[in-house]
């Protein structure tokens, strides 16, 4: 069972980061759980959803203890990063967090300046695809190669699949971490 | 059809469509509003009449009107609007009307609030309207659940010509998961005698109203169609409960974490097991029957007060003690359910 | 001129007092229907109040809808039997005052149903209390020193609600006191399912009735008392579509 909390502000594409795991996982034919932040913390522009990914039957579709967080701004880093299991993986947007931030030290942090990146692949709204190919790149959750044909057929099959160019390049420089 | 992932409450939606369904009239209120949004555009696709109503009891009653036409009809609330339902749902009762009626619990009493809670047992269960009646009431514990129950209401609603509720929450509604929706079966609304559809000359017109006013035995048919759901209805899934020294008693989304807590339990030696009940109203007592072994049942409800734990003690009687362990706002979590139960089974066995 | 009532009117059962304007309503109804050539097609909703005698003093069918809910539930009929014409039947007390959110609704969607409000002044299958339709000064029984509309309001007039909706196919308002008033009235049912045969959609006819047992008046007098006090605050005529 892998436990993954993905947040940030709305708009960088948080539920659809989720979305697109919980394809992958079930491809690979996992039990999957996504759960969308609900309740009042959908207002004020915060988004998170929690992801299981599982080989057994999953009980709560909420993460209690993550083995994976995706923090995508400052305050979704600072809440979740307290819920990592010790040993977990802390992945942050290093375009917007602060780089003097310091960071619990039973987990590991990888940061990636998603932003900039996604930017400079000329798709602004694919910081998330960014951190996905880090994700890929860095656990052993996903097949890096796997994922990347999930998303290309997850946004063809909405209608979205002219983005997808840039998609790739903003996955791959996930992957590569830069 | 392949699986896909799709949210509780669109699964439930697309499940009403596929059993024929092709009327729904409904209200805004969280956390079930995906449902009446999902309609919104997917009824017109499939030729079905979708109406926001002005109000819950606009959106049952014109439940009411489709079902007496013959339609497969359905509308769904949470929580204060699950309450403004109870009108529609006993007249439904009194005019044994096959409709569906969902209600995706939420948190609390009054207002409440929009997050996960159990606590609409009693009134699920107990006939919420006023009057002398109980209707079905299926619960789903998964998305794929959800769409199962959708479909089964509908037959069964038919075949008692009585409201069938789905008692889903808001942690089943709001959840993705995959699932697969079954092949769509039409519904040819001209199949009941009983249905308006225009009085021919020289018939006698159809009258849909309170069974009371026309049926000449209605104290014996009511009886028979209740004691005919109790003794063919019962649903439920049990969890190595025959040597069960403590068994756990949930539905819904307790339940899953209760098969979690069984699970790791007997990975400790705890004798414990799940009875998870499918069908709330009628109880499924005939799975008590099972677990020959339990000196203990614990309920595990996202209540305060615990109110399936009534729905147990009649089922064992004075059989063995029986205890519930309540949250609210927070899901029950497998650790302090399993502590709980530990605890439970401990004292009891100190009495003995 | 017709004497015999069309074979959709029952005599057996009829639980209405002596005087009683339903009656009268069930005959225009059924004369209109026979008419048209619809009579085997009307569906009929009524109210639990005294209009839900009508289940045995006409032949059609009929669903029995909760105090105030004939609306919605007339809605729910139409959209799934678009081909047949559908009446919701009820009182001012439904039309008015618990169910004055569905009249209103189902007007600003322009529903295509037929309501029929049948307005007697009180609420009378409950014994005769005060209705949003009592006139000032009204003795009823929970208005016992009269009707004060410094607490209760002035009669509800639905031409100075709904009269501003552009969209709503008819709104009429007719008497069943005499002969003339009876034809006019008729006429005006006549209107009312033609625009709703045609898909036009919402149609409300107020008819003015006589409660001769409630309002404590011989049903002559009572006659008297719509033509001479009623109608001082309810006009009779066409409010929409009646050009």
């Amino acid at each position: 069972m892998t436990e993954i909390i993905c947040a940030g502000f709305g708009g960088q594409g948080i539920l659809t980061a989720g979305m697109l795991m919980i394809h992958a996982g079930m491809e690979q034919g996992h039990n999957v759980t996504f759960y969308p932040s609900y309740g009042s913390e959908m207002r004020g522009g915060t988004a998170n959803c929690n992801v299981k990914i599982s080989e057994k039957l999953i009980a709560s579709p909420l993460c209690k203890e993550a083995d994976i967080v995706l923090g995508m701004t400052s305050p979704a880093v600072d809440k979740f990063e307290a819920r990592l299991k010790p040993g977990g993986m802390l992945f942050v947007n290093a375009s917007i967090v602060d780089a003097d931030r310091s960071y619990r030290d039973d987990i590991t942090v990888v940061k990636v300046p998603v932003t900039e990146i996604s930017i400079e692949a000329g798709n602004p709204k694919g910081a998330n695809i960014v951190m996905l190919g880090a994700l890929a790149s860095k656990s052993d959750l996903f097949d890096a190669a796997h994922l990347k044909e999930v998303i290309v057929k997850f946004f063809e099959d909405q209608g979205k699949g002219k983005h997808n160019a840039t998609n790739i390049v903003c996955f791959d420089r996930g992957v590569e971490g830069k | 059809m392949a699986k896909v992932l799709m949210k509780g409450n669109d699964a439930l939606a697309e499940a009403a469509l596929a059993a024929g369904c092709r009327f729904y009239s409904g209200y805004p209120i969280t956390p079930q509003t995906e449902i009446l949004e999902y309609l919104s555009w997917r009824m017109d696709e499939v030729g079905g009449e979708f109406i926001q109503a002005e109000s819950e009891l606009a959106g049952i009653n014109m439940v009411h009107g489709a079902a007496a036409a013959g339609a497969r009809a359905f509308t769904t609330s949470s929580g204060p609007g699950f309450s403004l339902k109870q009108e529609g749902i006993s007249y439904l009762a009194a005019a044994d009307l096959p409709a569906v009626v969902v209600d995706v619990m939420r948190i609390g009493t009054g207002l409440g609030d929009i997050s996960l809670g159990q606590g609409d047992y009693w009134q699920l269960t107990r006939g919420g309207g006023h009057g002398d009646y109980r209707t079905l009431v299926l619960a789903p514990a998964s998305v794929q659940e959800s769409v199962d129950l959708m479909i089964a209401s509908f037959d069964l609603a038919e075949k008692y010509l009585h409201p069938v509720l789905i008692a889903s929450d808001a942690a089943i509604g709001q959840m993705i998961e995959a699932v697969e929706i079954p092949e769509a079966v039409e519904h040819d609304i001209d199949q009941f005698e009983w249905s308006i559809k225009g009085c021919k000359a020289g018939t006698e017109p159809r009258k849909v109203q309170n069974i009371y006013y026309h049926h000449p035995d209605y104290e014996g048919f009511l009886t028979n169609k209740y004691a005919e759901m109790e003794a063919n209805e019962q649903r439920y899934e049990a969890f190595e409960v025959e040597d069960a020294e403590i068994v756990l008693v949930a539905y819904g989304i307790s339940s899953r974490i209760c098969r979690e807590v069984v699970d790791v339990g007997r990975a400790q030696g705890v004798k414990i097991g799940l009875i998870r009940p499918i069908t709330l109203w009628p109880f499924p007592i005939k799975a008590f029957e099972l677990a020959k072994s339990a000196k203990a049942f614990l309920t595990i409800e996202m209540s305060i007060l615990g109110q399936m734990v009534d729905d147990v003690r009649l089922a064992i009687g004075d059989a063995c003690p029986v205890d519930h362990y309540g949250s609210i706002f927070e899901i029950p979590e497998t650790d302090g359910v399993l502590q709980a139960a530990i605890a439970f089974l401990n004292k009891v066995k100190g009495e003995v | 001129m017709k004497i015999k009532a069309p074979d959709t009117v029952t005599f057996t059962k009829s639980g209405f007092c002596p005087g009683c304007g339903h009656g009268l309503a069930v005959r225009l109804i059924a004369e209109v229907m026979e008419e048209m050539g619809l009579s085997d097609k009307l569906l009929t909703v009524v109210d639990v109040a005294c209009g839900s005698l009508n289940i045995e003093s006409w032949k059609f069918d009929t669903v029995l809808a909760a105090h105030g809910r004939p609306l919605p539930v007339a809605v729910g009929i139409q959209k799934v039997r678009k081909d047949n014409p559908v009446v919701a039947y009820i009182g001012d007390g439904a039309a008015y005052s618990i169910g004055m959110a569905e009249t209103m609704h189902c007007a600003l969607r322009n529903d295509n149903i037929l309501t029929i409000v049948i307005n007697n002044s009180l609420y009378g299958m409950t014994g005769g209390q005060c209705a949003p339709t009592s006139l000032p000064g009204q003795v009823t029984t929970s208005t016992p020193h009269g009707k004060d509309p410094k607490k209760a309001g002035m009669p509800f007039k639905v031409e100075d609600a709904f009269g501003g909706f552009e969209s709503i196919a008819y709104l009429a308002r007719g008497s069943m006191t005499d002969a003339a008033n009876m034809n006019k009235s008729k006429k005006m049912l006549r209107k009312a399912f033609d625009k709703h045969m045609a898909g036009q959609g919402f149609c409300l006819v107020e008819l003015l009735s006589p409660c001769p047992t409630n309002l404590g008046l011989p049903p002559l007098a009572n006659i008297d008392w719509i033509a001479d006090e009623m109608m001082k605050y309810f006009p009779l005529g066409e409010f929409r579509g009646g050009a």
